[in-house]
């Protein structure tokens, strides 16, 4: 990889301030980015790794029972601490990648790069979590703007990410068989003001919600409900691990298979 | 360059290292501990997994200065000083856990990492947990066989799945 | 009972304290002095022709210690090919030029064109960002059948076409196949694809070259399954220096399944750089690289014919095979498709005709040789893929239509060249029978119907050709090579031994086999033996390890060295004791005169071998050292039936495997426990190939499959328990020791099983599916589905 300065600062100011100059990129868990760099694919004169900072790793309960996640808190302790107040959550996070990868990863890594095929962008959104930043606070459903986009600002942290907790929920992961990332993901979260379904794996302009569904299930939470309904095959992702029709064929049984677990 | 400080099998290490450094290249190449293997550039084959703070982690997804201050240990660390091996080795020696060898030293240091959370693992549950570890020889069946060995289980119970 | 440590006894491996313990010595361990590092320049397009490569940035970049490009090379001889088939119409196949470095064009992604020498690998790849090369795209062909029209583009532009060689086998029976064809009661016809694969050993290729100028002698430490055969082919064909001048060393190596078997550019590179430049040359692959470079596996695309008669006898095959050699030849790559391929299309029938056609051709990718069972799997895969759709489009029964073709007398001489010489198919069939509860299916497929799930049960034999080669055959069938082994037994002087064997180990456990064959003819504790391998500067000639040929060809070289050793030190022991020879006995490491007490211990037989104060001078040479080369008479040909069954989820087409069954025939086994471990390594690729594994290419010619993220490597959690045995064994008729090898049969068994059970769980779940390519992906099964809909 090129090379690059690394800091490590322990307070999120401190970070803020390091990410100020030019070229400088956050390293969450590095789980995605360091590959990356690995391949010289990217080319950052400093890392600023948010490993260090204490504030900013754990999860709590916050006085409205939305589960509160730090934002350098890795995939691991997300699936041992969000047990008990948030078990889907806690459930997709022990799903994502392996142990070790788990042991570094970060959810604020995961949903700052904001992958196609990752795992959390489906509990954000399908959760309708908050994503919070040192500078403010982000609605899931405005924060994910496509494939590796979102509403982050250059240099913005995520600092924390807060879940309201659903009557009922679960994730179906239908691995890739090779990467194991999601070739499809399917979030179902029912809360007493409605249903959320959220999608991952599937589209070309990553994590969406699939609002037929959502209707349906707020009508009727029941896999049933979902007969009848499909995802179009436009605008889906084709490989060689599957074809677009597939993808959004798999949705729907996942979506059904998620309503069935939750 | 920036000077790291850690302790690696229980002895204090230092070095001067670039922010590129991985602690994979900080062990084979400043320390000597060679037994700690890349296997891919993809973070997924487990060749290079060891402990940090106690946790399973792959040595080449993580920059040598990320484990400043930290207590690691690799597969160098696991037998005794006078070469007893590790229950987790010795169960992979009396079931052939092992063909090549490549990717042993992560395997065995994530088996390790697998009993220390769940101590009498299922084999199906092994079989999840070595889900970041590849082997490529032993069709991961005597692997399966040497960790319930090691965890005091009997071996055979992997027919049973 | 077999005595530990002797033949036929688990015995621990020795070799794993040095692997659990982080003490191994593979290759990329080894750091010498000095050493500067290589990076290569590889080309990003799939053909191109080099217009120009400006090196002048590059050369000033921090570091650089010398930048080499084909034109360095001008005049250094090109990576050789080791086999060369000749074709049906008698002619010699096309053979291109392979340069170390791109010379004019290159012709597959990966290729290299320019290698940058500096002081730090990173140094090194900074430099080759800084290479200007300017090249021109030229239309890539990578579709084999597209590859043959007359206006494809020319990999190579001084060949004629992109057709390797036409090669016809029988070439005789060609017209009585077509007749036999043209009149059958039935014929099953079946297309399908082998597809191309990647070795992946978990130890990515390391070289080092080192060069003390002072002797003028060279030294290579590479990843390598075959010191000796690099020895000779690098030294001879490419860099010209001879092999008392040329030391290779193949220290452990992290598995190879083949991919290690060949000699490699980056080989030939760092010796040569490292002679240039009189320093060590290090090259360190990474697994990207590795998958642009390493020489792939199988890539055929089949269309195979069997006709039968009304009651299910074989009468005749025809095969049409277009086999991939990617864009150069790789060093055994012409007898893959060709004489490891067509040679065992009789499988474990008596069919009387066959006919194997096989169209090698070159394309805009990665060469492809040799991947464990090389030709064998992609033999056996059509034949009882097909055999599997007889059955069913007959209605008869697969176990059944099998056994009525079943070969049941010995030796016997296919139509295909080779000669069986022992084997007993129904034995390993009734065991397997015996092993999967078959009757118990129907409930299983029904209990899990009720989960929506469908069962499937798929069985198949296989048979291989192992125990490579008999020299004189080979040599007949185009080889450059002798397929002999080699061991020198050294006895020292208190008793010790320690054997310098041709064979490598890579994972197979050598040092514990070969030393329990030892301990067991020498009657002495295994531990005072030691197995050496691996060094060009040890061991006799040697050729290395593939094609299960260790223990039947290696091992064989070991028990008649041994064997000398014996008789000579029978007749110190004669001497010793004041007897007849004649009257001498050899056990548990004691010489007895026979209906005496008189006996005299191993240890004292050695020890005046090398004091010779009381010893027969006049006749005897003191020592005792013996070398031996051994020739097989014959291929040995391990066989077995394999039985998989598994469940579709037909929602989403993933397939389970739920247990896996392999009966084999392995003739006499040293190491159970290894023979297993290797059963099951095999049976993880060959279920791999089926379920997941694929290497990809884009029209363009670039490697989609190109890392971990999209070659499905397998992982733990996709298999099942193994049931393996080999407890059906009929020795082979022809080696000392009745071995056959077993390092490959799991990869040859078991593809076939797979797809017959994923075929069988579709079609009892009503949907008429009759083949799908591998691999068995979620994806593609669901397709198959919709399609059968």
């Amino acid at each position: 990889m090129y090379n690059f300065e690394f800091e490590r600062p322990s307070t999120v100011e401190d970070a803020v301030r390091a990410l100020a100059g030019d070229e400088a990129q956050a390293l969450g868990g590095g789980q995605t980015l360091i590959p990356t760099l690995k391949q010289r694919l990217a080319m950052p004169s400093k890392l600023v790794s948010l490993t260090g900072i204490d504030s900013i790793r754990g999860v709590c309960v916050a006085d409205d029972g939305a589960v509160c996640v730090g934002g350098a808190t890795t995939h691991a302790t997300v699936a041992r601490e969000a047990a008990a107040a948030y078990p889907a959550l806690a459930a997709l996070a022990g799903q994502i990648g392996d142990p070790a990868v788990r042991n570094r990863g970060t959810i604020g890594g995961s949903l700052a790069n904001n992958d196609p095929s990752a795992c959390y962008p489906a509990a954000a959104l399908g959760s309708g979590a908050t994503i919070v930043t040192n500078a403010r606070e982000i609605a899931a459903d405005d924060y994910f703007q496509g494939m590796f986009e979102t509403a982050l600002e250059e240099g913005e942290i995520i600092t924390e990410v807060r879940f309201p907790v659903p009557q009922a929920a679960s994730y179906q992961k239908f691995d890739q068989p090779a990467s194991r990332f999601a070739l499809v993901g399917v979030f179902v979260a029912r809360f007493a003001e409605g249903v959320r379904v959220a999608v991952t794996g599937a589209s070309a302009e990553g994590v969406f919600r699939w609002h037929e569904a959502e209707a349906a299930l707020a009508k009727n939470f029941a896999a049933d409900a979902l007969k009848g309904l499909s995802l179009s095959a436009d605008g889906m992702i084709g490989d060689m691990h599957g074809t677009p029709e597939y993808r959004a064929h798999l949705a729907g049984v996942l979506a059904a298979r998620a309503v069935a677990a939750a | 360059m920036t000077s790291v400080s850690m302790t690696v099998n229980g002895k204090p290490v230092s070095g001067e290292v670039e922010g590129r450094t991985l602690l994979v290249e900080f062990l084979r190449e400043g320390q000597g501990l060679t037994g700690t293997h890349v296997g891919c550039d993809t973070s997924q084959c487990g060749a290079c997994v060891v402990h940090v703070n106690g946790e399973a982690v792959k040595a080449c997804t993580i920059f040598a200065a990320e484990a400043e201050g930290a207590e690691v240990t690799t597969i160098e660390g696991m037998a005794e000083a006078d070469g007893t091996l590790h229950p987790i080795q010795q169960a992979f020696q009396d079931h052939h856990g092992l063909q090549c060898g490549f990717c042993t030293p992560g395997m065995v240091m994530s088996a390790a990492a697998l009993l220390k959370e769940n101590p009498q693992p299922s084999p199906a549950e092994i079989r999840d947990y070595l889900e970041g570890n590849i082997c490529r020889c032993t069709g991961y069946h005597n692997i399966v066989k040497a960790i319930l060995a090691a965890s005091g289980q009997d071996a055979n119970a992997i027919a049973a799945e | 009972m077999p005595k530990d440590g002797g033949i036929g006894a688990s015995t621990k491996r020795r070799e794993d304290i040095r692997f659990l313990t982080g003490t191994g010595n593979y290759t990329d361990d080894i750091n010498i002095r000095g050493q500067a590092y290589v990076h290569f320049l590889r080309s990003d397009v799939a053909h191109g022709r080099i217009k120009g490569i400006d090196t002048a940035e590059a050369e000033k970049m921090p570091g650089v210690v010398r930048i080499f490009t084909g034109a360095d090379f001008e005049g250094v001889g090109g990576i050789p090919c080791g086999w060369q088939v000749t074709d049906r119409h008698g002619a010699p196949m096309q053979e291109p030029a392979h340069p170390v470095l791109a010379q004019g064009k290159v012709r597959h992604v990966g290729d290299p064109i320019a290698a940058v020498v500096a002081e730090s690998r990173e140094q090194a790849r900074d430099a080759a960002e800084a290479i200007e090369v300017d090249i021109e795209d030229l239309p890539a062909v990578i579709d084999m059948k597209a590859a043959l029209e007359d206006d494809a583009p020319k990999v190579h532009d001084d060949l004629s076409s992109n057709l390797c060689f036409d090669w016809g086998f029988v070439e005789e029976n060609r017209e009585a196949v077509d007749k036999a064809i043209k009149e059958a009661h039935h014929v099953t016809t079946l297309e399908l694809i082998n597809q191309r694969m990647v070795a992946n050993p978990m130890e990515p290729r390391v070289v080092v070259g080192d060069y003390k100028r002072a002797n003028d002698e060279s030294t290579l430490y590479t990843t390598s399954q075959n010191p000796h055969v690099i020895r000779l082919l690098m030294g001879a064909f490419v860099l010209g220096i001879p092999e008392h001048k040329l030391r290779v060393v193949a220290p452990d190596v992290g598995g190879g399944f083949g991919s290690k078997i060949f000699h490699y550019a980056e080989e030939a590179f760092c010796t040569f750089a490292a002679r240039k430049l009189a320093r060590p040359v290090k090259w360190t692959c990474t697994r990207s690289e590795a998958f642009m470079t390493d020489a792939h596996g199988r890539d055929h695309v089949t269309k195979i014919e069997l006709a039968l008669d009304k009651d299910g006898k074989f009468l005749a095959i025809r095969t049409d095979t277009h086999a991939n050699m990617g864009a150069y030849l790789s060093t055994f790559a012409p007898s893959v498709p060709t004489w490891l391929h067509g040679t065992l299309m009789a499988g474990n029938y008596t069919t009387p005709l066959i006919y194997v056609n096989v169209k090698a051709v070159f394309t805009n990718t990665v060469p492809v040789d040799a991947y464990r069972g090389a030709g064998r799997p992609e033999a056996t895969f059509q034949l009882e893929r097909v055999i599997d759709k007889a059955a069913r489009e007959m209605e008869i029964d697969p176990v059944e239509l099998r056994r009525k073709n079943f070969v049941r007398e010995f030796p016997y001489a296919t139509p295909v060249a080779v000669e069986y010489d022992t084997g007993d198919y129904d034995a390993t069939l009734d065991r397997l029978l015996e092993m999967i509860d078959r009757d118990g299916f129907a409930a299983r497929r029904a209990e899990a119907a009720k989960r929506g799930k469908l069962r499937g049960l798929g069985i198949n034999c296989y048979i291989e050709a192992c125990g490579i080669a008999p020299s004189n055959l080979v040599g007949q069938l185009g080889a450059r090579a002798g397929l002999y082994e080699s061991a020198t037994v050294r006895v020292n002087a208190t008793g010790s031994i320690s054997v310098f064997t041709g064979s490598h180990s890579h994972g197979q456990g050598h040092e514990t086999s070969f030393a329990q064959v030892m301990s067991e003819m020498i009657g002495i504790p295994a531990e005072q033996i030691d197995i050496v391998h691996g060094d060009t500067a040890n061991s006799p000639m040697g050729m290395g390890t593939y094609g299960s040929r260790s223990i039947a060809v290696g091992g064989s070289a070991m028990v008649r060295a041994t064997e000398k050793i014996i008789g000579k030190a029978r007749k110190i022991a004669a001497h010793l004791m004041e007897a007849a020879e004649g009257d001498i006995e050899f056990k548990d490491g004691q010489f007895t005169v026979a209906g005496t007490d008189k006996a005299v211990a191993w240890g004292d037989v050695c020890l005046a071998a090398y004091v010779p104060h009381n010893y027969p001078l006049e006749e005897l040479e003191p020592g005792l050292e013996e070398t031996a080369f051994y020739d097989p008479a014959n291929f040995t040909y391990p066989a077995g039936a394999y039985a998989a069954e598994v469940e579709v989820d037909p929602e989403t087409g993933k397939v389970t495997v739920c247990g896996f069954a392999a009966a084999d025939d392995f003739g006499n086994v040293i190491n159970p426990m290894i023979v297993e471990g290797q059963v099951h390594g095999g049976l993880a690729q060959g279920i791999g190939q089926a379920l997941l594994e694929g290497c990809v290419y884009d029209e363009s010619g670039q490697l989609i499959s190109g890392s971990y993220m999209d070659y499905a490597m397998p992982r733990a959690d996709d298999f099942p328990a193994f049931r393996v045995d080999h407890s059906c064994a009929t020795p082979c008729t022809h080696n000392p020791l009745g071995v056959k090898g077993c390092g490959e049969a799991g990869a040859i068994g078991s593809p076939p099983a797979i797809v017959n059970a994923v075929v069988d769980a579709l079609q009892g779940g009503g949907i008429d599916v009759t083949h799908i390519d591998m691999p068995l992906s979620p994806g593609r099964v669901w397709q198959a589905i919709q399609g059968a809909n």
